[in-house]
């Protein structure tokens, strides 16, 4: 669970770098050849296979684990409790549906089309490379679809709040000095990763 | 003080069980939460009804008897403490109070507010304890164990076997009970010998006993009265890692065993 958590938040942080280029004022071209370089290139593309299973792990896992935790208490209480908690680790399982259900949109939206649909193209340099950035910028005009990845992208960071410091714990890593460090990383993952990719749609949205 | 008491009341392990209330009044803001319990239960008798049943016995706060589930939170409202150490004066006059049963599937309820906590015994029987002969009392000194780390296993030590975590938990897990233990032994060096064993047997019983997994939630720590810190948790996680991944068995053929 942990294991592939983390390397879901490794993913994270390089999708989101990639991402953050289509906001290069360069007619797309960084954007473009980087979105060309993660379909093409051998290790990439075998890594692709390793994120697939990455997902699944971590959604099975989960799955399993929430409903054992189900489970142990047939019987809940009336007034539930109040006692002080890491916010987000209550409402893992709600956050991580909602990605999973907008994760799916999101692979309709730009990964099934780059992989398999019919692609906009443009010359850089001597080379034809498929226009993704123009596909990713066409979206973003829709109103309705900004609103649906921050929305989406708001609970990610939910998720996400409850992840880093969550992943340390669980794999033995707790220290009186590094413990409230590992906390400050996960929330500003939270933001950082988030508060990221919210950025690109309301720029494009804006401009 | 005047009171309103809502009160999980079930006759029996097999009966359903449903919340009572019950008004009280001319409470003692000195009294303790106990006590107001004994005080009702009185009134109950001379009534000819049925009193509460709770469990209790030390009443200062050592043997972790008195599991009561009120306002939300194990042993109540305050920090670091068990129920018996809980004053009315922690509530204000007038105050609805609701006290439940923890709540578990590895801890039954048996009648009212006492739930059956012979789980916890299991998981202790499973290696909560050092079996290799560790010899006489040895001179001081002879074996040295560093200040923080014999601190580290009292802290440990302190837990009472309540169960408070395991109802504060949203999972019902037993993680900070079994860590606790696990801890204690761990750190010191007669613990140490069946420590990969140790940690092994008593999680697997923990889980085949059917608490909860861990989510690092950390509801367990809070409502701890011996705060137990999650801390233990960690080196339970890193124990049981270690004795999974790292455990060596030596070759059937090599000349120590002769
Ligand atoms: C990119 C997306 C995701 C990332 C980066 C991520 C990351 C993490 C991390 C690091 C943890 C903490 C693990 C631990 O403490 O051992 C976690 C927990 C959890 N995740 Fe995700 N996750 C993602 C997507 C999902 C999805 C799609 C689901 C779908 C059901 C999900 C369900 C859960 C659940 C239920 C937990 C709590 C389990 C536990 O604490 O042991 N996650 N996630
Ligand atoms: S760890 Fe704390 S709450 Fe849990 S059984 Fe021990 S003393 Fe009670
Ligand atoms: S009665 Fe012993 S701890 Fe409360």
């Amino acid at each position: 669970m942990a294991l592939a958590g983390l390397f879901l938040i490794s993913f994270l942080g390089v999708h989101l770098g990639i991402n953050l280029l289509i906001l290069k004022n360069d007619g797309r071209e960084a954007f473009n050849i980087a979105a060309h370089f993660m379909v093409t290139n051998p290790v990439v593309q075998s890594m692709q296979w390793v994120l697939f299973g990455g997902f699944i792990l971590h959604i099975l896992l989960g799955a399993v684990l929430q409903i054992q935790n189900w489970m142990a208490r047939p019987q809940r209480y009336k007034v539930e409790g109040f006692s002080h908690t890491s916010y987000f680790s209550k409402f893992m399982i709600h956050t991580g549906l909602i990605i999973f259900a907008f994760l799916i949109l999101h692979l309709v939206n730009f990964f099934f089309k780059a992989k398999f649909g019919e692609m906009p193209e443009v010359m850089i340099g001597d080379y034809m490379y498929e226009d993704m950035g123009l596909l990713v910028i066409e979206k973003f005009r829709n109103a309705g679809y900004v609103i649906l990845y921050i929305f989406w992208l708001l609970f990610l960071g939910f998720h996400l709040d409850h992840a880093f410091h969550s992943a340390m714990q669980s794999l033995g890593l707790n220290h009186s000095k590094y413990t409230p460090v590992f906390f400050g990383i996960s929330r500003a993952l939270a933001i950082v990763i988030a508060g990221g990719f919210m950025i690109i749609p309301l720029v494009i949205y804006f401009s | 003080m005047d009171l309103t008491l809502k009160i999980w009341r079930q006759k029996n392990a097999a009966s359903k069980g449903k919340f009572v209330t019950y008004k009280i009044s001319d409470i003692s803001p000195n009294s303790s939460f106990l006590e107001m319990m004994d005080i009702l239960n009185e009134s109950l008798v001379l009534r000819g009804e049925d009193p509460v049943a709770f469990d209790h016995d030390c009443r200062e706060g050592i043997c972790g008897a008195c599991s009561m589930y009120i306002n939300g939170h194990p042993h109540g409202p305050d920090k670091a403490i068990t129920t018996c150490q809980l004053h009315m004066r922690r509530f204000k006059d007038g105050e609805t109070i609701v006290i439940e049963p923890w709540r578990a599937r590895p801890f039954p309820v048996l009648k009212d507010l006492i739930v059956d906590r012979t789980a916890f015994d299991k998981i202790i029987q499973a290696g909560g304890y050092v079996s290799v002969n560790t010899g006489g009392v040895p001179d001081a000194n002879s074996i040295p164990i560093p200040k923080v780390k014999a601190d580290l296993s009292m802290d440990a030590a302190a837990c009472i076997g309540c169960g408070a975590c395991v109802a504060a938990c949203k999972n019902a897990s037993a993680m900070l009970f079994v860590a606790a233990k696990v801890s204690q032994f761990a750190l010191l060096p007669q613990g140490r010998v069946e420590a990969s064993e140790r940690v092994q047997a008593m999680v697997a019983e923990m889980d085949k006993l059917g608490f909860g997994n861990c989510t690092n939630t950390g509801a367990c720590e809070a409502e701890c009265p011996k705060e137990i810190s999650i801390s233990n948790i960690a080196r339970m996680n890193r124990e049981f890692l270690s004795a999974k991944l790292g455990a060596q068995k030596p070759s059937g053929s090599a000349g120590g065993d002769a």
